[in-house]
């Protein structure tokens, strides 16, 4: 650990206080009330008027039929690209179709926001298939994200005044403002300057070099860029190249790596603040930014900490291993800008790496199995994350609620047997589908022959990919070889799975609670703010987090570590 | 002072213990468990580990547990379902017996039922239908329960409200209701009965807190939901287990997944959830409310807004007179004397107390013979004056407003003083009567209402639970205001009529906030109905109570504070235990896990913290203390957790620290403790 490892790490959380509220006002006004910016209005309105789409509100059911509707027909399409690359064009490389099963799940991956990657980029995927097929759905998936979100929201902030009924939006608007308002400007601006840092954007085939030292090197050519900028914008996290944000031409310098990690992280944070608006409480969104933030500074605390230890294997050769574990790590980024990079991957459902995450230590990579396992709430993907929190938040405010002597009530609306059965349900659904995945991989001999690794570390990687997937991160412990038939079909499974019902159950809670009667608050009301609210809610996630996964942890990173401590290895 | 007699009488005795017992055992039948999930996981894991006890008894498999772990085991997770079983019938039988010993007073009485021909006829007080009507006479105990139709009597209400005291109950008044198994002591009633046998408020009070045919309230069905939610995330846990520890070369169990999956879902209050419900129910009854539903006990804790009559609720019923104010050039004896004359035939308790009044501070005035020549005009709503009057004298005495209307309108002349008087008076929270000789006021007699003893404590109690609480009063504004001040209402409605009332209510409800009130006159019936807590007094009309959602049996309506903290105490008592049982967890996963792996992968030693004997001790110990716990928890899921008036924030904050952080702590020492105990008897 170093002085500048911790000031790199403390100006990161600094900036992400600085800057949640002006985002988070920006974010609120283009949904409650578009900027009006000329060139964008009418390229909405145009839209809508191409489409066909009314932007009446829609009931909760018919939000979710257009949003599941829009997503499935988008699988089918990228399916469909990826299927016939090879006769589109701009594929300098004459890439040749893609297997279906990988068609398949590398489909469903990018329209599930997972952005899950079974393969290498530069050898699979013509330019037109990157960027028609991945580059829209980058877009379209984040979209849909915060359709969800907003949702939601309404469906929790929304105050019934004079009778007047209200739905929870329409998708989309929800979809169409969130691309147009948020996604493509931030993209267009950062995409330039990565470009000014170094990061390619071009059509040209492939190069071959010739290197200093006289060998033949093939170097990747595409149109990295635009990709690179909605890929961490949109907290999908799916690379142009298989090495990800480690590659140079994805993140050149380290002023490229910061700005990546910051991107990740400020929509997810800013969206605190645009729901403490909508719920006309803003010390409600800080408090719910505050608890996520505290969760997340203290897994980037520990994480660096665990990276910096040298590992017990290499200390009897000759190595200065001063600097901690970098094995795996770009040098050009050090361990802090490594481990916070992986922090900050897995805390929000990004997914991309700018180092091996399978070369970490046990305990660090235990802690970037914790940040997805804890359900990517804190701060979670762009919507779903803020999405996922206000589940937890239900949750916790019932069992508060009754401790207080008073029958539950959110925002000032009851709590009632719905809404605790589809939050509930939202919580078991990730447990049942990661464990049940791991488990039965590691029984079945298809599961485990595409294993490299023995014993616990392998339990971890079997673990950490199921993990990845449902909870639509995507990012890759290696290790395993997931280019499998059963992997790349029970992954997406699961992938789609973990997106599409929680939002299914997400949006039946908001469809229930839009039009419920608003009490207000009391002396004897539980606070859904302050320092008791924020710690209950850390609680809440933390403990039913560690009561879940408490088994399989021990038996993965846990043992790990001690038998890496007296120098066992698989 | 309420009910002491009564409850000693159905405090736990031989036949309720027995009652329990059987019930207990009734309950093992996996058709009633199937109500709660929880326990019929726990019922599931009971039989499969005893069908592997005997499994194991007939043919030793190649690798199973001990045969002494196994009967263990499944011994006591036999326990904890008859444990969980026990504390719902415990709770059930004191519910039951409260009731039935309020009900059983009235079965065997003889009934003297009227015909239609007008005939009488003798029939048991179980026969007798809704409708019908009833004559009981002096010294004869109310068969049913039933409205007068007929008559004014003294009743003896003793055996319900354990006041010894008789009220007065008479025909179309707010007090026309009379109940079943109280004794009328003098005169005779004509009754109409209210309900057909086994339809009765009592009898639908018995079902709330009989568990098999309970309604779950609103807010524990999604407390269910909830707990079975968990327990679906546990067995899953447990489940994928068995898998993850075959990766890790380790075989485990059935009886050990079974015992991992009974210590991790929340036994603890899925086991107690029913007790606490009907505990609830049985608190209200103990208190003498008789509750229409589960709800409306869960609606009291959530009470912001409570309407409370001024009468009888925060002053005691009757103004008293303090003081006598003529006007110039008249006599105080005039004044006096004219005062107690005109209130001699107002019967209302203002008019007793003015005579008494007088007599005691100014001497006697009546004399019979001047009596027999006067008319008196009693006192009415509508004039809201009372008097005497013969050819030459008339004298009226009441409302200010009414007797200056009035001698107005005769042509007489208001005295300068009198509006400025009268005002005085008001602002210092008394009533103003004026007294007029023919056209002539003498003055004022200056009421003051009397304040109950403690209501100001109440009321600062109530601001601290965070309940505001309105005044309802016929007084005007300034009255109404200084008499606010002084017991510390928050708000208060003056000039109050019903549909003021209703409406006060209904902007309340508008604005989201939970009304609750109290009433017993029929017009007071729509806003009992309209509120979300209406508590009818047990005196009052039969339209106020069939309005309401609770009686209360005592007619004492600053009990609603009693019946807010019942309230509040059932919905704490599941939120408290719901997370002790969660926190319990964490200690029961450290004394598993280690034990589940140590001999295939013993470097997982490092997670026995507690240092536990041996892998089977340290599981067993795990499920008796499971076991154990809801034993020790019966008491607080009967009597409820003790709400204390704190405000949201620091309630929470201890309710967190004893029940959670204590959650946490408690199964370590436990568990350790129930360890050390089975090494010391060398059992393991």
């Amino acid at each position: 650990m170093t002085l500048l490892g911790w000031f790199q790490i403390s100006f990161f959380f600094m900036m992400i206080v600085v800057l949640t509220k002006p985002l988070g006002l920006y974010l609120y006004h283009v949904y409650q009330k578009p900027p009006q910016i000329k060139f964008f209005r009418r390229f909405e309105i145009l839209i809508f008027q191409i489409c066909g789409l009314q932007k009446q509100e829609q009931d909760w059911k018919d939000y979710v039929f257009a949003l599941i509707l829009f997503n499935i027909i988008g699988i089918g399409v990228v399916f469909l690209i990826e299927m016939m690359q090879n006769f589109l064009p701009l594929n300098p490389q004459n890439l040749p179709t893609v297997p279906w099963d990988l068609a398949l799940n590398t489909a469903v991956s990018f329209v599930t926001h997972t952005n899950w990657q079974a393969y290498s980029g530069e050898t699979t995927l013509s330019y037109f298939t990157q960027m028609a097929g991945l580059t829209w759905q980058n877009f379209s998936a984040a979209a849909t994200g915060m359709a969800a979100f907003l949702a939601l929201a309404r469906g929790l902030t929304h105050r019934m005044n004079q009778d007047i009924e209200r739905t929870i939006g329409n998708f989309w608007v929800d979809l169409i403002r969130s691309i147009l308002y948020v996604f493509l400007p931030g993209s267009f601006i950062l995409a330039l300057i990565y470009v000014s840092q170094g990061v390619i954007q071009n059509f040209s085939p492939a190069l071959d070099i010739t290197t200093l030292e006289g060998a033949k090197q093939t170097l990747a050519m595409g149109p990295v860029a635009s990709q690179e900028a909605i890929k961490i914008l949109g907290t999908n996290g799916g690379g142009f190249f298989n090495a990800n944000s480690s590659h140079p031409f994805e993140n050149p310098t380290p002023l490229t790596n910061f700005l990546q990690m910051l991107s990740l992280i400020l929509i997810p944070a800013a969206l605190t603040y645009t729901y403490g608006k909508m719920a006309r409480n803003s010390r409600h969104g800080w408090s719910l930014f505050s608890a996520m933030f505290m969760v997340a500074i203290t897994g980037a605390v520990c994480l660096y900490y665990f990276e910096s230890q040298p590992n017990p294997l290499l200390q009897n050769l000759p190595l200065l291993q001063d600097l901690g574990n970098l094995e795996g790590k770009e040098v050009r980024f050090g361990i802090a800008g490594s481990s916070l990079f992986g922090h900050l991957a897995t805390i929000t459902s990004g997914g991309p790496s700018n180092s091996m995450y399978d070369s970490f230590s046990p305990l660090g990579g235990m802690v970037l199995l914790i940040n997805m396992l804890l359900g990517e709430v804190v701060f979670g993907g762009v919507g779903v994350g803020m999405f996922g929190m206000l589940m937890f938040v239900l949750i916790s405010v019932f069992i508060a609620g009754l401790m207080v002597g008073r029958t539950p009530e959110y925002l000032g609306k009851k709590i009632e047997g719905k809404e605790v059965r589809f939050a509930i349900l939202y919580v078991a659904l990730y447990p049942l589908l990661i464990l049940l995945g791991t488990s039965w991989s590691i029984l079945s001999s298809y599961g485990l022959s595409s294993l490299q690794n023995a014993g616990p570390h392998g339990l971890t990687e079997i673990l950490y990919a199921y993990t990845s997937a449902t909870q639509n991160n995507g990012s890759a412990f290696a290790g395993l070889n997931a280019n499998t038939l059963w992997y790349n079909l029970t992954l997406a499974i699961a992938m789609f799975i973990g997106r599409f019902l929680p939002i299914c159950l997400g949006l039946a809670i908001a469809g229930s609670m839009v039009n419920k009667k608003i009490a207000l608050p009391s002396a004897g009301t539980f606070p859904a703010q302050g320092m008791l609210f924020v710690g209950l809610l850390m609680a809440v996630i933390l403990i039913i987090g560690a009561l879940t996964f408490f088994p399989v942890l021990t038996l993965g990173p846990f043992i790990e570590n001690i038998y890496l401590l007296q120098g066992k290895t698989f | 002072m309420v009910s002491t007699s009564l409850y000693l009488r159905f405090h736990f005795n031989n036949r309720i213990v027995q009652e329990a017992i059987l019930l207990t055992l009734k309950r093992l039948s996996p058709l009633y468990l199937r109500k709660n999930p929880v326990m019929f996981v726990v019922f599931i894991g009971s039989v499969l580990t005893t069908l592997i006890f005997l499994r194991d008894l007939i043919y030793s498999p190649f690798f199973h547990d001990p045969l002494w772990f196994t009967a263990s085991i499944s011994f006591w997770l036999w326990f904890t379902l008859l444990f969980a079983n026990a504390s719902e019938s415990i709770a059930e039988g004191k519910g039951k017996a409260h009731a039935s010993s309020l009900k059983a007073l009235a079965e065997e009485i003889i009934a003297h039922r009227i015909l239609e021909n007008g005939e009488e006829e003798s029939v048991l007080a179980s026969e007798l239908r809704r409708n019908d009507i009833v004559r009981v006479l002096t010294g004869e105990y109310i068969p049913s329960d039933g409205e007068i139709l007929e008559g004014i009597a003294a009743v003896d209400e003793s055996a319900i409200t354990g006041e010894s005291a008789p009220v007065i109950r008479e025909s179309d008044s707010d007090r026309s209701s009379v109940t079943a198994g109280t004794r009328v002591l003098s005169n005779s009633l004509r009754i109409r009965i209210i309900s057909n046998p086994g339809e009765s408020f009592l009898d639908r009070m018995i079902h709330l807190v009989q568990a098999a045919k309970r309604q779950k309230t609103p807010n524990e069905i999604a407390l269910q939901i909830l707990l079975v939610g968990l327990t679906l995330i546990f067995l899953i846990v447990c489940t994928t287990l068995i898998p993850f520890g075959l990766y890790s070369d380790s075989k485990i169990t059935l009886t050990v997944i079974v015992s991992l999956l009974i210590c991790l879902i929340p036994t603890t209050i899925g086991g107690l959830v029913s007790a606490i419900g009907i505990s609830g129910i049985e608190r209200a009854l103990r208190k003498n409310i008789l509750a229409m539903s589960g709800k409306a006990v869960e609606t009291a804790g959530d009470v912001d807004v409570l309407l409370l009559d001024k009468t009888g609720t925060i002053t005691l019923g009757n103004r008293m007179p303090v003081d006598l104010i003529p006007f110039e050039g008249v006599d105080i004896k005039e004044l006096a004397k004219a005062a107690q004359i005109s209130s001699f035939a107002d019967r209302t308790p203002e008019g007793k107390s003015i005579t008494e009044f007088i007599q005691k501070n100014y001497g006697n005035f009546i004399s019979e013979k001047e009596f027999v020549s006067f008319t008196f005009i009693p006192f009415s709503a509508e004039t809201r004056m009372s008097g005497c009057e013969k050819p030459s004298l008339s004298i009226h005495k009441g409302s200010c407003d009414a007797i200056q209307n009035f001698i107005e309108k005769k042509g007489g002349k208001i005295p300068d003083h009198f509006s400025k008087i009268t005002e005085e008076i008001g602002l210092k929270g008394g009533t103003p009567l004026a007294v007029a000789l023919n056209d002539k006021i003498l003055g004022i007699i200056h009421l003051k209402d009397i304040i109950k003893p403690g209501v100001r404590e109440r009321f600062q109690r109530l601001r601290a639970m965070g309940v505001r609480t309105v005044m309802i009063t016929g007084d005007n504004p300034f009255t109404a205001q200084t008499i606010a001040e002084e017991v510390g209402v928050d708000t208060f409605l003056a000039e109050a009529t019903p549909e003021k009332k209703l409406n006060l209510i209904k902007e309340e409800q508008a604005k989201g906030y939970i009304v609750a009130m109290t009433g017993d006159g029929t017009n007071d019936a729509p806003a009992l109905a309209q509120a979300d807590l209406g508590i009818a007094m047990n005196s009052g009309t039969q339209a106020a109570k069939e309005a309401a959602n609770m009686v209360d049996l005592d007619s004492n309506p600053t009990k609603i504070l009693e019946v807010i903290e019942i309230g509040k105490q059932l919905l704490m008592t599941r939120g408290c235990l719901t997370t002790f049982s969660i926190a319990n967890d964490v200690a029961k996963y450290f004394a598993i896990i280690p034990a589940i792996f140590l001999l295939t992968l013993p470097e997982l030693a490092s997670l026995n913290i507690m240092h536990l004997a041996s892998p089977y001790s340290a599981v067993l110990s795990a499920v008796i203390f499971n076991a154990l716990i809801i034993v020790a928890l019966i008491p607080i899921a009967l009597k409820g957790v003790k709400y204390r008036p704190l405000g949201a924030n620091s309630l929470f904050l201890r309710s967190l620290l004893i029940y959670g952080v204590g959650g946490i702590l408690a199964p370590f020492i436990g568990i350790k403790l129930i360890d050390m105990s089975l090494v010391h008897m060398g059992l393991v």
